[in-house]
């Protein structure tokens, strides 16, 4: 199968210079790569810019209401858990009106995978702040700067027992096809926080990594089983250290060839240190005030977390056949034979 | 006698919804109609002893039973409060009340057993009476007759060596009071035995001492030769109208459970799997749990995190291509309105069942109510159209479950099954079908020949899409919410295109009425310019009220589209006079069909199944 293949006829409407092309590639690129037919493929969506993405695969697709996209989505791949479903959503799709959703998908871990786009603003409503829009954030709900503290989307994952998670930037093309890939092959609830960039409403929300002479000092591409290494010349590495007071873990910068270098493990069940890494940066797009941030440890990209655990749909597909092993009534009449009757 | 009204009432705590559904199941078992009212606080425990606490349960049983009766023959109160509560009726609470027929739950002449060991001065305290006696303070007339029984020291003494301690002694009471009442009507032991070993089958401990209680409250009667007559039943008939005329077997079924199994059946019948997405709520959530039970049937029951989840799942499985469901009551319902309005736009089979509650907002949860009538109907942004369907007995609550699946999945529409409290908890004489005699179902899938040249606003020549889902090679498309191109089934905003699927949605419901039954009229025999009109659950009370009445009766169980001959009927009659329990919600239903038309309406909103008498009052005067 070749990415063309899963391109519908469809011409695609999102902005010039919209984030949201790349990863519509990068879908085409990773599906191609996985090889699943395009009939055994559903693609579900919600509203907003990012659930516009059904349209552009030719695959089976529902774009659906706002926010709803991971309850239909649910409802498919439990039905159906043969399919390979994905959910396409954004910040405000997502994390606000689909919020609930968004966390049972998770804590149920349906075998989904799901985008979500987060470019920090409504875009189709023509730019209104969002969950994740730093606090500050000047939009046109917000005149005066929002009060709200945002969302971390990592954070939110984890709290709700996330076993896979990912975060990929619109303009890394090789790193976004490999969270696909890997969010595919993960069997459970697959989370890919695509940074995309908002290119009329919140132009340059990213830039902090996704310009490209800031990207490498910026950001790290955690692969499993891989030292943690980043920066233009690939000479820093992250280590981790006990505050000697409050007994708190955190990463440190250290220099690459320093043998407390971390190798990325994101099949350990334990979240703690994947907590710590999807929380690296994150500082820096919490507020809009960002002068008095001092912190030098980079975004990390790439799959952060990716642990085994029993899917919701294979649990209850599973308990449906053995509860059928084991029963006298398969059948409509069978059934009424167990009732009390005269 | 033909038939007779019994309510079983006591604390919450005592089991008086047990009590009072082994009675009913005993009397259906001995070929008896029946008909029964669960009546409980919205409270699981309200303070024990308490009016708040009170929990009813009523039963007719007999032949030609239509109702669970206005009011009660025989009445079974195991406490202070509940005597208040059942003597007192709705005015419970007003101070210096005193039996008043029109209000009471039992007749002038009705037979009330009171358990004397509960009407201590404590318990008097905590039902708020005023004397140390209460039948005085009552009022309640000497033509009552009052039957005073020690049931909790005979229960005491039935179980003093069963090793059983004092409280479990205690919550036997209720086995004790059915042995009695079972002397009463003579109903034989050995059936209530088995029974109470089938309904203890998980608690085979619980069997022994229960059914030694139960047998001492019936020898009690017996030996003890009470001041009262025992009460001989006549057998129904089989040929009454709620029970179908031909032989088979019967069983006595709720509501809910009905409901749930006429899902199942419908499933088997259409070659679907069943998917139930849904989330707890009162009065539905027994539809839910029994299915959560049929796992042996191949059902998938997701319980959802929502309202909106529940029917979102669903919608996710029709789109997937299986039977799906939700069911909930009024406040999901209201919930559940933008996703319905999603099946609608994507044109997908989906059942959407309404357990009826009293309302607006949480209202009141344990109540019946006919108020979602509108909501059903119309209750979604945009031209929305749904069918709508409405069970009109607990035992065809199975019937119509399967009817709105035939018809979601033949038409590729939300339909909407309206039930509610009344029928989804009261229990009738159900016989049970085969899966050969139910109606064919087929569901309006893809033709092999459309392959590759297949979209989603393709339609037959009655106007319905086919449908095509996952899975299926060369059927690959992208449904959506959004407005489609009538031709090309991609997103559209051209204005003639808009227009033009609004009406072709609309003409795909309105289609819906060549595939239903005309309506029929329920006639004493004698011609009468008068029709009484109701729908849903009110076809018991409304049977009841036209027989008395000597007036005809039409019924609605197909509520949009209306059945095509509604208008030839109708205009055969003066006077019409719709009745339901709400403000007037069908009757202004109608007058926008038929403007023309004159009709009357009567109304009754207290959370309650009407009551006949009320009924044939208001028609007579």
């Amino acid at each position: 199968m070749e990415a063309q293949d899963y391109k519908s006829d469809q011409y695609v409407r999102f902005c010039p210079g919209c984030g949201d092309h790349a990863i519509c590639m990068a879908l085409q690129k990773a599906m191609a790569q996985i090889g699943i037919p395009t009939h055994q493929i559903a693609v579900i969506s919600g509203i907003g810019c990012s659930s516009r993405m059904p349209h552009y695969l030719n695959t089976y697709g529902f774009n659906t209401i706002h926010g709803r996209g991971g309850a239909v989505a649910t409802g498919v791949k439990t039905s159906h858990p043969e399919l390979s479903v994905w959910q396409m959503s954004g910040d405000g799709d997502c994390l606000a009106i689909g919020g609930n959703h968004f966390i049972h998908e998770i804590r149920r871990n349906v075998d989904l995978n799901v985008c979500m786009f987060n470019n920090r603003i409504y875009g189709l409503t023509k730019g209104q702040y969002s969950p994740t829009s730093p606090k500050g954030f000047v939009s046109k709900s917000s005149p005066f700067g929002t009060v709200e503290r945002p969302f971390i989307p990592a954070e939110l994952v984890l709290g709700a027992r996330g076993t896979f998670f990912a975060r990929t930037l619109d303009v890394d093309m090789p790193t976004t096809v490999d969270c696909l890939v890997a969010a595919q092959q993960h069997k459970g609830c697959s989370i890919v926080e695509c940074l995309v960039n908002c290119v009329i409403f919140n132009n340059g929300t990213h830039a902090w990594i996704a310009d490209r002479d800031l990207r490498a000092e910026h950001s790290i591409i955690l692969r499993h089983g891989e030292k943690m290494i980043f920066g233009k010349d690939k000479d820093k590495g992250l280590a981790i250290e006990i505050d000697p007071q409050t007994f708190i873990p955190r990463l440190i910068v250290v220099s690459a060839d320093d043998t407390r270098v971390l190798t990325h493990d994101a099949h350990q069940q334990d979240p703690t240190l994947h907590r710590l890494l999807a929380l690296m940066g994150q500082k820096r797009v919490e507020q809009v005030k960002t002068d008095d941030i001092d912190d030098e440890l980079p975004i990390a990209l790439g799959v952060i977390r990716d642990v085994e655990a029993e899917t919701y749909d294979a649990a209850v597909n599973r308990q449906i056949q053995e509860v059928r092993a084991q029963a006298k009534a398969h059948t409509f009449d069978e059934l009424t034979a167990t009732l009390e009757q005269w | 006698m033909k038939h007779i009204v019994v309510r079983f009432c006591g604390d919450s705590g005592d089991g008086m919804q047990l009590t009072g559904n082994l009675f009913a199941q005993l009397g259906a078992e001995s070929g008896h109609e029946i008909s029964t009212l669960p009546d409980f606080p919205a409270e699981i425990r309200a303070p024990q002893g308490t009016l708040g606490g009170v929990s009813g349960f009523q039963v007719e049983l007999g032949s030609e039973v239509y109702t669970p009766g206005d009011k009660a023959d025989v009445v079974v109160a195991m406490n202070a409060a509940a005597l208040k509560v059942c003597t007192l009726g709705s005015h419970f609470n007003h101070p210096q009340a005193h039996y008043d027929e029109e209000f009471a739950q039992f007749h002038r002449h009705a037979i009330v057993i009171v358990d004397t060991d509960a009407l201590t001065d404590k318990d008097l305290e905590k039902a708020q009476y005023h004397t140390e006696n209460p039948f005085t303070e009552l009022g309640i007339p000497e033509s009552v007759q009052i039957i005073p029984v020690a049931l909790t020291a005979l229960t005491k003494e039935s179980l003093k060596e069963s090793g059983l301690d004092n409280k479990s002694i205690l919550k036997s009471r209720n086995m004790f009071a059915l042995g009695l009442i079972c002397w009463l009507f003579d109903e034989p032991m050995d059936k209530a035995m088995h029974l109470l070993e089938t309904k203890f089958k998980k608690k085979p401990a619980l069997v022994a001492p229960n059914t030694k209680v139960m047998v001492d409250g019936y020898n009690y009667g017996q030996n003890l030769a009470l001041n009262i007559n025992q009460i001989h039943l006549d057998q129904a008939k089989l040929t009454d109208r709620r029970v179908a005329t031909e032989d088979g077997h019967y069983t006595s079924i709720a509501g809910n459970k009905a409901t749930a199994w006429g899902l199942i059946a419908a499933a088997e019948k259409a070659g679907k799997r069943l998917f139930l997405g849904s989330y707890p709520i009162t009065p539905a959530t027994d539809i839910m749990q029994e299915l959560a039970l049929r796992k042996d049937m191949n059902v998938m029951v997701v319980q959802a995190e929502d309202e909106i989840a529940g029917v979102c799942t669903a919608i996710g499985a029709a789109f997937a291509g299986d039977l799906a469901c939700t069911s909930t009551s009024g406040p999901g319902l209201s919930l559940k309105s933008e996703a319905i309005g999603l099946a609608v736009m994507a044109e997908l089979p989906l059942v959407v069942i309404d357990v009826q509650r009293g309302g607006p907002s949480t209202g009141l949860p344990t109540k019946t109510e006919q108020t979602d009538l509108m909501q059903a109907i119309y209750g979604r942004n945009g031209e929305c159209p749904c069918v709508v369907l409405a069970a009109s007995t607990s035992a065809n609550c199975f019937e119509y479950a399967y009817e709105a699946c035939r018809l979601a999945l033949e038409n590729m529409t939300p339909v909407v099954l309206l039930t509610d409290t009344y029928l989804a908890n009261g229990t009738a004489l159900w016989r049970i079908p085969t899966a050969a005699e139910l109606p064919e179902i087929h569901p309006q899938n893809v033709p092999e020949r459309l392959k590759g040249k297949y979209n989603p606003a393709l339609r037959d020549e009655r106007g319905v899409r086919y449908w095509a889902f996952p899975g299926m090679e060369g059927f690959e498309h992208r449904n959506i919410g959004l407005e489609r191109d009538a031709e090309k089934g991609t997103i559209s905003t051209n204005p003639e295109n808009h227009e033009s699927m609004v009406r072709a949605r609309q003409a795909k419901v309105a289609q819906v009425a060549n595939r239903i039954p005309e309506l029929k009229v329920i006639s004493t025999g004698k011609k009468s310019d008068v029709l009484l009109v109701g729908w849903g659950s009110t076809e018991g009370h409304l049977h009841a009220a036209a027989n008395e009445l000597g007036c005809d009766l039409a019924q609605f169980n197909y509520i949009h589209p209306l059945p095509k001959n509604t208008a030839s009927v109708l205009s055969q009659y003066k006077r019409i006079i719709v009745c339901e329990l709400n403000t007037g919600q069908f009757a202004a239903y109608l007058r926008s069909q038929f403007p023309q038309m004159p009709i009357e309406q009567y109304n009754e909103i207290q959370g309650q199944p009407f009551a006949v008498e009320r009924i044939v009052n208001f028609v007579k005067k």
